[in-house]
């Protein structure tokens, strides 16, 4: 076995114009890789798990960048930084849910360099995929994670299909209670797609997480003013505060009439391969105060239907917790 | 002495501007004409035996330049480590190493060589192997029991039954390989008024040096260089040329600056070799770097233990008898030693009337062990301090009260043989820290806000700190200039500076006009002790003494020769030697130096004491006719165990709806007789705490019992603490009382650093949760929150290695 940590020859594009970038993703398709911030590109090619053709990195295309307003809330350009998210006045005032989930998102120095669009398309963080094994999401035929003795404590306990491993991203979360649509753009064109449908199970794609097609950049995310204001309620629980992905996190929003819901979103992450709203929650929540009671009375709804696996059926009662606290109000 | 003019000061060591500028030189940035770079192929399965190498198409590439297999290399005999092997006992042992013109080539011909491996049974937990019928880690046996009347293999089964009663918590029946005991056992638990029994887990994991142990050599003249990363200097000498299959003399290692070692670099170890055989077979210097993967591999791993403890305390508190059983997780070279360590801890700390130790060492195909900072102790001092904890609930007791009376003293016995130690003040520095701490108040504040609980938790921690009888040596030169040549190695802890300080307090010295020479054997070294165990205080401040009191001897003697008068009519100061009865007389440090030139003899360096190590002899033959040397073994009286010691108090905020905890307060106190170098002290107790909190939280071992393979193999995987995981104040101290053993009063602390740290924290988790003790380390958030809301846990008790 080699260990590999060199990186290997790979073709560099750097491309100041969207345009180019396109062109570039059409020419190479599955052999291309983007680069943001490359927090989950130079592991994977030095590791030489991935191996593809030619780099082509956004970094340089001003478009890709920044945060601006729309006719109905906010734009996020792709290669943004968690940081500039992090800081930025509008969001920590219209859309905190995702300034406190970009705040947990690794590291300072992840986040310093680190991109939105990284964020939210990075891959799978299942230790035996990671290891390079051929299992079903490397296009083998085997879950490793999913034997009778297999180290699964941070893999899913809902929407398992041959693949077991969790959705990493903490922004995703935030996202998908935020209601956000994703802008996919190709020299075919742009199209924008509601974050729910953005990230796909193995059961739609075994080896992708998002539905990004090979030809695709992610150039923007849109939030929607539907939320902008509202009460939110992000959590994330991890083994330590820093670099670790979630064990269980909850990113909720709520719209209140008065002291009641209105309206929610729930949505918790490390549970599934996607964000994974909990529609059962949120429909319980409709019209209740935020109180222990109300906490105690929907909080054992956030864990139906789960199906844990040797080592992580303490994210039911995670979950649950979450949803309490956040139902505390 | 009692006025030191540097002892108990801080000072910079010379080595922090190269750190802090990025200027240090480390084995990996060291290149000389004609180096290739060299790369290794290791094990892919966890116990194989290699059946064939094609590597005919990595021998067609361009730039490729050779082999190096384990035909090439000392065949080793298991268990031991090989530097290559074809008998592979873990995922990541070393097969093979190419060498090529560059590092990419070299990985693109090791993608390119075909190896054939014969899958062998393996195991990832001990209880695994000693179930009848169970797999071994080498086909030898499954137990290798290391001792003084003759080591070897063994198969070592239990009966299921047994297996069943040992994970149940019951007194461990099955077949054990060591067994030491002191005093009445019967008597002791028959005295006592509680007795506790619990069963323990304490999982392994890796050391993870910053630096990989990469390393460089080539030969000049039949002497190897060798560009390592070392934990010790003088101390790998004699070891590194076993390896290399040459004399001592026929060595030269550089390591002047090691990015961390923590046990796992004491001696030098086998793949330090390879480059000089690689090296020499292909006739150009080789760089054989390390990846941070094979780092975790082959970079050693803290032993695990699984047990059983039975403890008795009397009424007052007074721990009468304990009766501890061991099985430790000692990997694939059966290295550890570490159970019997543990209770040697528990002899020192708890210091109970009567004792029995029992251990069994297993072998696993997980990474091999080694000593990690405080190899056993640590262990064993996360798993006592909830038992302290208990029995003091149990009895009405406040759980202070209860290790004050056990706590480790001047007239404390210790082992098998119930032997004294030096000196120790574990109450006083109990009771230092209780008071920074604050203790008796905040047991007393509310403990609950909400899902948030407060735990208080007190830890101790415990390692021998010292040894003896290794060589001093320094030279004073013309100019005036003290010269003292330390073999101390140098991992960070900065004792290779503090301890030269010993000589120049002897003889009075301004530090400017000090140099120390270290990190490279071709600077006239001599024999020094590893850099490990907490020894280098004690060791190296009585070696740099006797040193220095040899050339405090010959200077006055110089004196006497050249001014008239005896040598007691001398003194020093202000860097002069000088009549006692008229200071005007006297001569400069470089004239003493100049006359011990023109003199020779002992006084230059010429002749010098038979007793000295061979590595001393050839420095000081080297250095001879230089200036005026000092040079002695250090022969100063010294018995009983040396002990370091330290305690910790802690508060944490632990949530139970999230199963995370915040550490709220840090006070740890050292006692380590007198402190030599504060900063450095302050920083050996705030790098162990750290290190202790990844221990009781985070950093385990994970395997795949099913594959062999592990879960973790980097450093975000291993879980240590980051910055933003710790409190950002840790608040120290020390006892400072002397130790009658060392010319200067020093002891040495390193490890109890640590132990102290995850005690403290399992015994502040098991205060917030209302006394429950999980028996193991670390404690995960998901261990809580399944605790809290009344869930099994998802592992099998006693199991290790792993989520």
């Amino acid at each position: 076995m080699a260990s590999f940590d060199v990186m290997p020859d790979v073709q560099l594009y750097q491309p100041a114009e969207l345009d180019d970038a396109l062109n570039l993703a059409e020419r190479f398709g599955d052999s291309g890789w983007l680069v943001g911030g490359g927090q989950d590109t130079y592991g994977w090619l030095k590791d030489r798990a991935k191996n593809p053709q030619a780099m082509i990195e956004l970094n340089g295309i001003d478009a890709l960048s920044g945060i601006s307003e729309t006719d109905d809330g906010i734009e996020i350009g792709a290669t943004t930084t968690l940081r500039e998210i992090i800081r930025d006045e509008r969001i920590n005032r219209d859309y905190s849910l995702l300034a406190q989930a970009a705040g947990r998102v690794a590291s300072p120095q992840i986040r310093n360099v680190g991109t939105l669009a990284g964020n939210l398309v990075q891959d799978a963080r299942c230790w035996y995929y990671r290891r390079g094994l051929a299992c079903y999401r490397a296009g083998g035929n085997i879950c490793y994670a999913d034997g009778p003795e297999s180290m699964n404590r941070e893999h899913a306990v809902f929407g398992a299909s041959r693949c077991v491993a969790v959705s990493p991203s903490d922004t995703a979360t935030a996202l998908v209670a935020l209601e956000a649509r994703m802008i996919a753009e190709s020299t075919s064109g742009r199209r924008s797609i509601a974050a729910e449908d953005f990230f796909v199970g193995p059961d739609t794609h075994i080896t992708q997480m998002t539905s990004l097609k090979d030809d695709e950049i992610l150039v923007a995310v849109r939030i929607p003013s539907k939320w902008a204001g509202k009460r939110f309620y992000f959590e994330k629980v991890a083994d330590r505060d820093v670099w670790d992905f979630a064990l269980v996190s909850v990113a909720v929003a709520m719209s209140m009439d008065g002291d009641t819901i209105a309206d929610s979103r729930f949505v918790c992450g490390g549970v599934a391969c996607t964000p994974h709203r909990l529609t059962n929650v949120e429909k319980a929540a409709r019209g209740k105060a935020l109180s222990e009671e109300s906490a105690e009375a929907v909080a054992g709804l956030a864990s139906a239907g789960a199906k844990p696996l040797n080592y992580n059926h303490f994210k039911l009662p995670l979950m649950e917790n979450l949803v309490r606290r956040a139902m505390r109000g | 002495m009692s006025d030191y003019k540097l002892v108990g000061k801080d000072f910079t060591p010379p080595d922090v501007m190269g750190k802090v500028t990025g200027k240090a030189k480390y084995a990996e940035d060291f290149r000389v004409d004609g180096m290739v770079f060299a790369r290794m192929y290791t094990s892919p399965m966890a116990h194989g035996r290699v059946t064939s190498i094609d590597a005919s198409a990595a021998e067609a590439m361009d730039g490729f330049v050779g082999i190096l297999t384990a035909d090439d290399v000392p065949e080793v005999e298991a268990p031991n480590a090989a530097i290559l092997t074809n008998s592979p006992a873990y995922v990541g042992d070393p097969i093979l190493a190419v060498a090529a013109l560059d590092e990419k080539t070299a990985e693109d011909a090791l993608a390119a060589i075909k190896v054939t491996i014969e899958p062998l049974p393996f195991v990832t937990d001990p209880l695994d192997s000693l179930l009848a019928g169970g797999p071994d880690a080498r086909e030898e046996g499954n137990v290798y029991a290391r001792s003084s009347e003759g080591s070897g293999f063994r198969s070592v089964k239990w009966t299921r039954d047994q297996i069943d009663e040992f994970r149940a918590g019951k007194e461990p029946t099955g077949e054990f390989a060591a067994e030491w005991a002191y005093g009445d056992l019967d008597k002791g638990f028959a005295d006592a008024k509680v007795i506790i029994e619990e069963p323990f887990v304490t999982t392994g994991y890796a050391h993870m040096s910053m630096e990989p142990r990469t390393a460089m050599a080539y030969w000049q003249n039949g002497t190897c260089y060798v560009h390592g990363s070392a934990q010790s200097q003088s101390f790998w000498m004699p070891g590194l040329a076993r390896l290399l299959g040459v004399e001592t003399k026929d060595v030269v290692l550089i390591s002047e600056n090691t990015g961390g070692g923590f046990g796992s670099k004491i001696g030098a170890y086998p793949i330090a070799a390879l480059p000089g055989y690689f090296s020499k077979k292909i006739g150009r210097p080789v760089q054989l770097r390390v990846t941070r993967e094979q780092e975790y591999y082959m970079g050693s791993a803290r032993v695990g233990f699984q047990g059983w403890i039975k403890m008795g305390f009397g009424a007052d508190g007074k721990a009468t008898a304990t009766d501890v059983f061991i099985i430790e997780d000692i990997g694939p070279n059966a290295t550890g030693g570490d159970a019997s360590s543990a209770g040697g801890a528990i002899s020192m700390v708890y210091d109970p009337d009567a004792m029995r130790f029992r251990g069994l060492p297993v072998l696993t195909n997980t990474t091999p062990r080694g000593a990690q900072r405080g190899p056993g102790q640590n262990q064993i001092a996360a798993v006592m301090a909830p038992i302290m904890d208990k029995a003091a609930k149990e009895l009405g007791l406040d759980p202070l009260d209860v290790r004050k009376i056990n706590a480790t003293n001047n007239e404390t016995t210790v082992g098998a043989d119930q032997h004294g130690i030096t000196s120790a003040y574990l109450e006083e520095a109990l009771n230092k820290g209780a008071e920074m701490f604050d203790w008796s108040n905040r047991r007393n504040q509310p403990k609950r806000n909400g899902s948030k609980v407060r735990g208080l938790g007190i830890g101790q921690g415990y390692h021998s700190a010292g040894t003896k009888g290794f060589d001093g040596l320094i030279r004073i030169t013309p100019d005036g200039k003290l010269h003292v040549h330390t073999g101390v190695g140098n991992l960070g802890t900065y004792s290779y500076a503090s301890t030269s300080r010993a000589a120049a307090e002897v003889l009075k010295y301004e530090w400017e006009n000090c140099e120390i020479h270290n990190g490279n054997s071709e600077k006239h070294l001599p024999w020094n002790s590893y850099q490990a165990g907490s020894v280098s205080t004690f060791a190296h401040t009585r070696t740099n003494y006797v040193a220095a009191m040899d050339a405090l001897r010959k200077m006055k003697a110089i004196a006497a020769d050249t001014m008239g008068g005896e040598a007691d009519d001398y003194d020093i100061d202000g860097e002069r030697v000088f009549l006692t009865d008229n200071p005007a007389q006297g001569m400069s440090y470089g004239a003493i130096a100049a006359r011990a030139i023109q003199l020779g003899g002992e006084y230059s360096g010429q002749t010098y004491p038979e007793d000295i190590n061979e590595i001393t002899q050839r420095s000081v033959q080297n250095l001879a006719g230089t200036g005026l040397v000092g040079v002695a073994k250090d022969n100063l009286p010294q018995e009983g165990t040396i002990p370091g010691l330290a305690c910790a108090f802690v508060e944490i905020e632990l949530d139970l709806e999230t199963g995370r905890y915040d550490i709220l307060d840090y006070v740890g106190i050292a006692e380590c007789g007198t402190v030599l170098f504060p900063q450095g002290l302050a920083q050996q107790m705030k790098g162990g705490a750290v290190w202790g909190m990844g221990m009781a939280a985070t950093e385990r071992h994970v395997y795949d019992p099913q594959n062999g393979l592990p879960a973790n193999v980097g450093y975000h995987q291993c879980g240590i603490p980051s910055y933003l995981d710790v409190p950002s104040v840790t608040r120290t101290g020390a006892v400072d009382i002397a130790d009658p053993q060392n010319p200067f009063g020093a002891r040495g602390i390193g490890e109890p650093a640590m132990g102290c740290s995850v005690a403290a924290l399992t015994s502040a988790i098991s205060d917030a949760l209302d006394g429950h003790i999980f028996g193991r380390t670390p404690v995960s958030p998901d261990m809580i929150v399944n605790h809290v809301a009344g869930r099994e846990q998802s592992f099998l008790p006693l199991q290790t290695n792993n989520f």
